[in-house]
């Protein structure tokens, strides 16, 4: 069992607050840390890998404290978020130094280069290399030591849908091979494909916490705003507002559209398009107004 | 306190680099002025001291140390990645030790060797000025490439303030106000020549024993303290 705990941990940078008094325990098994852009996942990430100080509070691994302690990363692998990685060196070369820098040697480079499938491409130049392609080795690079944790830092950034496959299939069965995995990401799809544990991150404060599906209900169950126009919005807006997962429908003239408020998102969206055919009505514009990421956040938060 | 595998990946990054050209042409440029003089005015003692401590040690030296020093860990750390040395059971100072020895074989390779090869030219040894200058080199790249290893790892204005220092602390303020000489590298390294050639020719501002204490003290600090500095970098996320 290796555990990551971060108790009662809050960072400042001057006068912002990137972290504010996060309590919480990571452990085996594939955590995401989801949060919008700015949240302070970055944050986190670099105080478990111990590249920042907690300004007030403590981060351990198993007990034992990361920041100033390098021997912590014989159990830490990590995959930063930053690009930047010898590009002077070929794939190859970078892993086998990330080897040699543990004490291994190019046996367990390779095999790291082989579970991320980068053989073919070991010999180019890292600078020559696609952003998936950097990503795999710097995975390759995380993975070498066999880590009993592995924290990376956006991974899926810039990857297209097929290696964001294989790095989500590699993710899950090192969580399932007991693996502490953490990864943040602001994109929900992500996380909820991966992750069976979700932690949120909003405006530096820990949102919410546990089973993904918890969390996804959250979201969905929260007051949906749509911007609804059509042929007949006064007739529309009758019918809807007899139904229970309607709380409220303005109508807007200077848009010529219905505001309707939502309640029941499951529900009203099998409702909207059933009540338009049955009283022939035709649907125009059908939007949601407020499905921001920092909105479905902040509903979070005040939840 | 010696990796072999930080090392390569630090003379790769120094002699790989744009800086790389920069490390080949003021030494090229120290030659083709030795052999120029040479052609125009001939052997001369005074003339070969003249331009190995005006150009060589004044000049070429602090610079290579400047771009060894600085080079050997500040782009890693501007770039971020450094977080792929540090993120290994690897103590800091063993990091900042194998740095330090890559960059003083650097700035050694790059400045003393071209000296002594420009002082053969000048005037053959002759009152072993060509010695003296090149053991000024030596010297002197020590205790640059530490100085300018520190500033690489704490500021992101290396270059900038190696350059300040070199051209404008040593060569200006040197030149202008005698108590600067006192705290000056070059200095010390010409105190160290002075004793080498023993004549009129190669003097120095500054005694042999003040010259050592300062020479072994800044190294030693230098070096202690970027350890520590590298200890506690921080690396902040891209919020």
């Amino acid at each position: 069992m290796t555990t990551i705990r971060i108790d009662h941990t809050s960072r400042w940078f001057g006068n912002v607050v990137a972290v504010n008094d996060i309590t919480m325990t990571i452990g085996p098994g594939v955590t995401g840390l989801l949060g919008p852009n700015g949240a302070g996942k970055s944050t986190l990430i670099n105080m478990m890998g111990g590249f920042l100080a907690p300004s007030t509070g403590t981060v351990t691994l198993d007990e034992k404290p990361i920041w100033r302690n390098e021997q912590i990363y014989r159990q830490i692998g990590i995959v930063p978020e930053r690009e930047a990685m010898y590009d002077f060196l070929t794939g190859r070369e970078f892993v086998v130094a990330n080897a040699e820098l543990h004490g291994l040697g190019k046996k367990a480079a390779q095999e790291a280069l082989a579970t991320v499938e980068m053989e073919y491409a070991q010999d180019r130049k890292i600078s020559t290399y696609s952003k998936g392609m950097r990503q795999r080795v710097k995975m390759a690079s995380a993975l070498v030591h066999q880590p009993d944790v592995l924290l990376l830092d956006e991974p899926f950034n810039g990857m297209d849908p097929r290696q964001r496959m294989h790095l989500m299939e590699l993710l899950r069965r090192m969580g399932d091979a007991g693996r502490t995995v953490l990864f943040s990401s602001h994109i929900l799809e992500e996380v909820e494909q991966l992750a069976s544990h979700i932690e949120v991150i909003v405006a530096g404060r820990h949102a919410a916490s546990g089973d993904f599906r918890r969390i996804r209900r959250l979201m969905t169950d929260r007051p949906h705003r749509y911007l609804v126009r059509s042929s007949d919005d006064r007739a529309l807006a009758a019918a809807l507002i007899a139904d229970p997962s309607t709380a409220g429908i303005e109508v807007d003239l200077t848009e010529g559209a219905l505001l309707v408020q939502a309640v029941d998102f499951g529900r009203f969206t099998e409702l909207l398009p059933q009540v338009a055919r049955d009283r022939g009505i035709r649907l125009l514009t059908v939007s949601p107004s407020d499905e921001s990421l920092e909105s479905v956040f902040s509903y979070l938060v005040a939840a | 306190m010696y990796d072999p595998t930080v090392a390569r990946l630090t003379y790769r990054a120094l002699l790989g680099r744009r800086r790389a050209l920069i490390l080949f042409t003021l030494p090229a440029l120290l030659i083709v002025i030795a052999v120029a003089v040479r052609m125009f005015s001939g052997a001369d003692d005074q003339v070969a001291s003249d331009v190995l401590g005006g150009f060589a040690l004044a000049t070429m030296v602090p610079l290579i140390g400047v771009i060894a020093g600085t080079g050997a860990i500040g782009p890693e750390i501007d770039d971020g990645s450094v977080v792929y040395l540090l993120a290994k059971p690897l103590k800091r100072p063993t990091i900042i030790v194998t740095k330090l020895t890559v960059a003083i074989a650097v700035t050694m390779a790059f400045s003393a060797v071209p000296t002594f090869i420009a002082g053969i030219i000048l005037n053959g040894n002759g009152q072993q000025v060509a010695i003296a200058y090149t053991i000024a080199a030596l010297v002197g790249s020590i205790a640059y490439a530490a100085l300018f290893l520190l500033l690489g790892t704490v500021s992101k204005h290396a270059v900038v303030f190696g350059l300040v220092y070199a051209l404008v602390w040593e060569s200006l303020f040197g030149s202008l106000v005698s108590g600067a000489r006192t705290l000056s590298v070059q200095q010390w390294s010409l105190a160290v020549a002075e004793k080498v050639a023993g004549g009129e020719l190669v003097s120095s501002d500054v005694g042999l024993p003040l010259a050592v204490v300062l020479l072994v003290g800044v190294t030693v600090l230098a070096t202690w303290y970027a350890g520590q500095k590298l200890r506690t970098l921080t690396l902040a996320g891209e919020e």
